[in-house]
């Protein structure tokens, strides 16, 4: 497989400059490098700029709604676990609107990869606060500034003992594609939040701010440590890591219901189940 | 001799009524009568005061009645609570020993059940099996039916079990024919009931189970849980199911849509306020044209309303759910067997239009167990119309939401075929990307409701009727009031009255329903909500006023008692 395998022919609907443009071809990148062939990769997204993604690339996708993105992959990776299920969501979507998916999904572990375009902004909806934007950031429906704290994505995920949580930053596109690639490989619930200007409605959070702050993680750090990677996942100020902070090698869903044992439920022969037993049960 | 009689065990919630309740139904059944059994319930796990009040009978029976002969009080406060539902020739059975005198009520009648269970069975635990036993003496049963009962209960838990369980029924049997000298309440028999006891939840989960129900998802939420209970037992026993608990409605109903992409058959159940949580992804599974069916167990509302009882309050509700506009069916199962076969035909009219059904119950269906011949299973089918590589072939590039003729668009399974397939909540193209263009709008609007509405209008399960032609009056009801209708038509002398029971109420069956009323002198819905809600759906898809609606809406069931009371000043 290549890159033009890969190719859709669905118009991009982004702002010129955007930093999804650099998800998108990391995305490309790692499904060349993890060598599927587009009918093997299931794209799901919910609602947003960064849940327009899986058009831009051919494979199969569930563009659901907004925030429902992980239920909809849990199920579809369940149903049938032969796809490489891969989920691009932002800010609002996973960690606002479906917020409650994202905790319960982490615990559930099922074996998807969440990329998060995290642009710290609602960019949609032009402009308001995401969770994730910083404290005193002034908004249109915000003028005196955000008073909620920003959430912090993989403290939460770390504190969940997420199997793989990492950073990337959309404009590392090569370095990006690499972590997808890891998370993908990586047996359960995966988290990659990628730091992504939004050119149009964060004034703060630019090309310039990042790249002055963005560092990459070396061999010195050891992501099997729970205690040095919540301290490495809270970093956040004038030096910010990308890389893989945190993993474990805890069972995926599939691991503990001992599913990769058997085939996968859509391959089931309805017709040959037996039912004939069925009534003794109510006598 | 009787005709029938109703015994209805009472006490606080966490003393087994449900278990001694449906041991004595298989006695009674072994024996060779019809059950009906309704379960009263509070929404508590230990206290308060439940009871579960079977009804008796040589006869085939389909609902309760109001009052019972037989009372059994397992705490102190149920003789006072229940001796206005007790007939006045009634016996109350009551432990003395254990809760004080009790009422001063000539009906009353000690039986010192927790002595005799710590005597026989070695713990109070035993309490049940004695009055069992008691009741078998009461009712002129054999022991040997308990005995039988007992073993297929308590089977699974061991010999020694089951041996204390019927050394205790012995002596609540022994105490009856030493001490008892009243009535005995002998019923006439008549043809043999059912060998299988079931009530409505029972039946949908093996609905599902025929089906090739493969994927299953919910949040626990009475009275919808003994159908996730159920479904996860069958995946224990190796049947091919994944049953996955959810967060909360929104991801239940999120992952089935998402199994059912990825090719599983796939369900939910809850209850109404869960399926206010579904409305958003009811939506969606229109949208994407995605086959699911969903369970609305009913209980009373607005909001937490009354948990743990009934009410069919929600037709207007499930008819009307999710934004925007998209076909669904909609079921409303009268009784066990027809759960189970409106349950396994929904799995097929999903898939099939690629769309939401829903299956409309109640508590009072749920719970409710009866003596049944047997289920359908040979009549079960299983059409999938997933689209194959074959099928797609013929058009060249695959698109999911193509324009056909036949108006459903092909369906198939993302990594079964070589193509991709593409799917939006977003309007989209035939091929699955966002679009904005009017004319594919309207194109679309059309393809997913008004073509799949009409397609579904001809599929129809045509309502059951039962002496139109003769009725002086005509009864109208949708799911749970089946057999109160039934039963109540069956009794009237002169044929006076005849009914009509939806089994399906989306698409509105108009043209059955106007041939069917066509003649009827006096029109009455009979419903468990306050709104007289099918009286208006009638009026508003046919055109055609009832004389009145009779409703009830305390959160109880609509007893045979209770319609015919109704009935007397419309005959």
């Amino acid at each position: 497989m290549n890159i033009a395998d890969f190719k859709s022919d669905d118009p991009i609907a982004w702002c010129p400059g955007c930093g999804n443009f650099g998800i998108l071809n990391a995305v490309k990148k790692a499904l060349v490098l993890l060598d599927v062939k587009p009918n093997q990769v299931l794209l799901v997204s919910g609602i947003g700029q960064a849940a327009k993604l899986p058009h831009y690339i051919k494979c199969n996708c569930f563009n659901g709604l907004h925030g429902r993105a992980l239920p909809v992959a849990a199920g579809a990776k369940i149903a049938n676990p032969d796809l490489t299920v891969i989920v691009t969501t932002g800010d609002g979507d996973c960690y606002g609107e479906g917020g409650n998916h994202f905790i319960h999904n982490i615990r559930r572990n099922v074996d998807i990869t969440v990329i998060v375009h995290d642009n710290q902004i609602y960019g949609l909806t032009k402009g308001q606060a995401s969770p994730t934007t910083d404290a005193g950031y002034i908004t249109k429906v915000q003028p005196y500034g955000v008073v909620a704290d920003a959430l912090g994505p993989l403290e939460l995920a770390i504190a969940l003992n997420a199997g793989f949580v990492a950073r990337g930053y959309s404009r590392e596109s090569d370095y990006l594609a690499n972590l997808i690639v890891e998370a993908v490989n990586h047996k359960g619930f995966s988290l990659i939040d990628v730091l992504q200007p939004c050119v149009t409605f964060n004034k703060k959070n630019t090309y310039q701010w990042y790249s002055e702050r963005i560092y990459k993680l070396d061999n010195s750090h050891d992501p099997s440590d729970k205690k040095k990677a919540y301290e490495k996942a809270a970093e956040w100020g004038e030096r910010i890591p990308v890389g893989i902070i945190y993993r474990n090698n805890r069972p995926s869903f599939d691991q503990r219901l001992g599913l990769s044992a058997r085939k996968p439920i859509i391959d089931e022969d309805l017709s040959s189940i037996d039912i004939s037993s069925l009534m003794n049960e109510y006598v | 001799m009787n005709q029938e009689i109703s015994v209805r065990i009472a006490g606080e919630a966490g003393m087994g009524m449900q278990t001694v309740g449906t041991v004595f139904c298989s006695v009674l059944r072994r024996a060779g009568y019809h059950i009906f059994a309704n379960q009263d319930y509070m929404s508590r796990i230990r206290g308060g005061n439940n009871f579960f009040q079977i009804r008796v009978a040589g006869f085939n029976l389909y609902c309760p009645r109001v009052s019972c002969n037989i009372l059994v009080a397992l705490d102190g406060a149920s003789p006072g609570l229940h001796a206005g539902s007790l007939a006045p020739s009634g016996i109350m059975i009551f432990d003395h020993e254990k809760y004080g005198a009790g009422l001063s009520d000539s009906r009353l009648f000690e039986v010192p059940l927790h002595r005799l269970a710590v005597e026989n069975g070695g713990s109070e635990l035993f309490v049940n099996s004695v009055a069992c036993g008691f009741l078998a003496y009461l009712l002129d049963l054999k022991i040997g039916y308990v005995h039988e009962a007992l073993h297929a209960t308590f089977g699974t838990k061991g010999e020694e079990i089951v041996r204390k369980n019927i050394d205790a029924a012995n002596a609540g049997y022994s105490f009856g024919k030493s001490s008892y000298r009243g009535e005995i309440f002998r019923v006439e028999k008549g043809a043999m009931p059912g060998p299988y006891l079931m009530n409505g939840n029972d039946a949908i989960v093996l609905g599902a189970v025929a089906a090739g129900c493969t994927f299953y998802s919910a949040y626990p939420m009475t009275p919808s849980t003994s159908i996730m209970e159920g479904m996860a037992y069958y995946e224990k026993k190796g049947f091919p199911i994944i049953v996955e608990q959810a967060e909360d409605e929104i991801a239940a109903i999120n992952m089935v849509i998402g199994a059912s992409f990825a090719g599983a058959r796939s369900m939910a159940s809850t209850s109404g306020g869960g399926f206010a949580l579904m409305v958003e992804g009811l939506s969606l599974a229109g949208m994407t044209e995605t086959p699911v069916v969903i369970v609305d167990a009913q209980r009373p509302a607005p909001a937490t309303g009354f948990p743990t009882r009934t009410e069919q309050a929600d037709l207007n509700f499930l008819i009307h759910a999710g934004h925007g506009e998209f076909a669904r069916a909609i079921f409303a199962p009268g009784t066990a067997e027809e759960a189970f076969s409106l349950t396994w035909h929904s799995f097929n009219i999903a898939e099939e239009y690629q769309i939401p059904v829903l299956i409309m119950t109640d508590q009072f269906l749920a719970d409710s167990y009866r003596d049944i011949e047997g289920l359908d299973f040979k009549s079960v089918k299983i059409i999938r119309h997933i689209a194959s590589e074959k099928d797609i072939k013929q058009y060249g590039v695959y698109k999911r939401y193509r324009f056909t003729d036949s108006g459903i668009s092909p369906r198939a399974i993302p990594s079964r075929i070589s193509d991709v397939v593409y799917v939006d909540s977003d309007e989209h193209t035939e091929e699955g990307h966002i679009t904005e263009d009017a004319e594919v709008r309207i194109r679309m609007v059309e393809k997913r409701y008004h073509r799949k509405m009409e397609l579904l209008s001809r599929t129809l399960m045509k309502p059951k009727s039962f002496n139109l032609e003769n009725a002086e009056c005509v009864l109208i009801g949708y799911g749970s009031t089946y057999g109160v209708m039934k039963e109540v038509c069956a009794s009237v002398a002169d044929n006076k009255i005849g009914f009509i029971h939806l089994s399906q109420v989306w698409p509105f069956p108009s043209s059955d329903i106007v041939g069917m009323l066509g003649s009827a002198k006096k029109k009455i819905t009979v419903e468990g909500n306050a709104g007289a809600q099918l009286a208006g759906l009638i009026r508003r898809e046919t055109g055609i006023s009832v004389d009145t609606s009779i409703l009830k809406y305390d959160g109880r069931p609509i007893s045979f008692d209770y319609l015919m009371e109704k009935l007397k000043g419309e005959l």
